[in-house]
């Protein structure tokens, strides 16, 4: 009697087998099908000036819906992927956020003469998490009452640079020097004021505005003539030459469902 | 050769790690003595605890901190009830971060060394009406010398190297909370390899001085099994 079920069961599975079988012969059609389109699919790997995180995000989501295309990013501070791509780094492509760094690359050698292009042009903004607390007009800096003062280290973020600049411009300089804390990247700066350990500091704009309006907090959006133009900047390094996915990102950054999308945060384009 | 602000970076990290260590020295004893000797339900949540800073990656303890120590956070609210304000981007917030993350290569040597200890010595010390603490003194700080050196030194090296922690709550302000770890790294990722190289080469030249001399001093080395 067990015997005789056990042999129902076994009949069983053969059935089972089969299908399994029928089944992954399907799925290995699948599989090749995909391997050859994979071929036409490509992945790039790219590296990302902080500031640039969310429209970045949303441009690839559209590009890949797109393209068929993939692209993997990092973000991080210009200058810190300048010194990881010197030493061998396997991004294809930099979104920079100035214009300096991805000269060097190209002096250097790293990166393909010629591919360099304007991608937005920067907007500063001084936030509080706190609403209300700064003015639009940035009278805070000069009436004070702020322990701290949060930027991205100008040594490594071009945006850094850009808030330094406004101080000098202002001529507070020398009484805001001492409230100063340095985020690694415009992103860490970010961290610092939104977990409200800084009072206030210098994001850049994207990191809190969205469809035209502050998304959250207080802020004064700082006018272009009070810091040198924040060109950001995006080449393609000569580990990209070979890979369609970046070469087609590229091409993707100048079209117009891209620069509508760098638009909405608050960025300004480039004059072509 | 190291610049005025790197040698100032050499001298911020020895002042902190310094200070670091005598608190977990301070807090690490008792708790180092406890966890030898008791049977309590606590021993092993409080061993984990102690412990976690091991397995924990620094920037996960960094995070917590930089919140925690926000004007919502706990420990922010706490400081600013006693008036101190804020401990992120300050000097004391760095030795909180280091004595919390370095705590337990001060506290497992010290645990170890007091295991060690046998009870008839003790014993032998309360038969003579010696005070407990007069016992601590006399009979234990001698036995759990080499614990104690290896703490010590694991603690402070331990606060030098410190980096994610540092990066999460330090701020990098010069003479306050840029430490050199910090100072290396941006040296390094503004492409200036001079500075960089002159620093890392101080801390490696400290830290292996630091192992020969220890190695040195003990035949049998306390840094070989320092954690059970």
């Amino acid at each position: 009697m067990i015997l005789g079920k056990c042999l129902v069961i076994f009949e069983g599975f053969k059935k089972e087998i089969h299908l399994f079988k029928q089944i992954s012969s399907h799925f290995c059609l699948l599989f090749l099908l995909s391997v050859s389109q994979s071929s036409f699919s490509a992945t790039t790997l790219v590296a990302v000036a902080a500031n640039f995180n969310k429209p970045m995000s949303e441009i690839v989501a559209v590009f890949e819906k797109a393209t068929g295309h993939s692209a993997n990013l990092s973000f991080g501070s210009t200058g810190k992927f300048v010194s990881q791509m010197e030493n061998g780094a396997p991004f294809e492509i930099l979104l920079a956020a100035d214009e300096k760094s991805p000269e060097k690359l190209i002096q250097d050698g790293f990166a393909v003469s010629g591919s360099q292009f304007i991608y937005a042009l920067g907007k500063l903004a001084l936030w509080s998490a706190t609403p209300g607390y700064v003015d639009n007009q940035g009278k805070i800096l000069n009436s004070g009452g702020f322990k701290h003062l949060a930027l991205a280290d100008p040594k490594l973020a071009p945006y850094g640079v850009a808030a330094i600049d406004v101080l000098y411009t202002l001529k507070l300089q020398d009484k805001l020097q001492p409230l100063i804390v340095q985020g690694e990247s415009i992103a860490q700066a970010y961290q610092f004021i939104s977990s409200g350990n800084a009072e206030l500091g210098f994001v850049a704009l994207s990191q809190v505005f969205d469809n035209g309006k502050i998304t959250s907090g207080s802020a004064w959006i700082i006018p272009a003539e009070l810091h040198a133009p924040i060109k950001q900047t995006a080449v393609l390094l000569n580990k990209g030459t070979e890979n369609p996915a970046a070469i087609a990102l590229l091409a993707y950054l100048k079209s117009a469902t891209a620069l509508e999308i760098i638009q909405k945060y608050g960025y300004d384009l480039a004059q072509q | 050769m190291l610049s005025s602000a790197d040698l100032d970076t050499l001298l911020l990290t020895f002042k902190v790690a310094g200070i670091a260590t005598t608190i977990m020295l301070l807090v690490g004893t008792p708790l180092a003595w406890w966890l030898s000797r008791t049977h309590s339900v606590w021993k092993g949540p409080i061993n984990a605890i102690v412990a976690l800073p091991l397995v924990l990656p620094p920037t996960v303890l960094g995070f917590y901190l930089l919140v925690l120590m926000g004007p919502s956070g706990v420990i922010g609210q706490f400081t600013n009830w006693l008036g101190l304000g804020s401990l992120a981007f300050t000097f004391y917030g760095l030795v909180v971060g280091s004595v919390l993350y370095s705590m337990p290569f001060v506290v497992q040597p010290l645990q170890t060394a007091f295991a060690m200890i046998d009870k008839q010595s003790l014993e032998a010390a309360a038969t003579l009406r010696a005070s407990p603490l007069d016992s601590f003194f006399s009979v234990v700080l001698p036995l759990a010398k080499p614990g104690f050196i290896t703490a010590a030194i694991l603690g402070f090296t331990h606060t030098v190297g410190e980096f994610g922690v540092v990066l999460m709550i330090g701020g990098n302000i010069p003479n306050k909370t840029r430490v050199v770890s910090v100072q290396i790294y941006n040296h390094v990722e503004a492409l200036e390899y001079n500075d960089a190289h002159w620093l890392a080469g101080c801390l490696l030249l400290f830290s292996f001085t630091v192992l020969l001399v220890l190695y040195t001093l003990f035949k049998s080395p306390p840094l070989a099994q320092p954690f059970k």
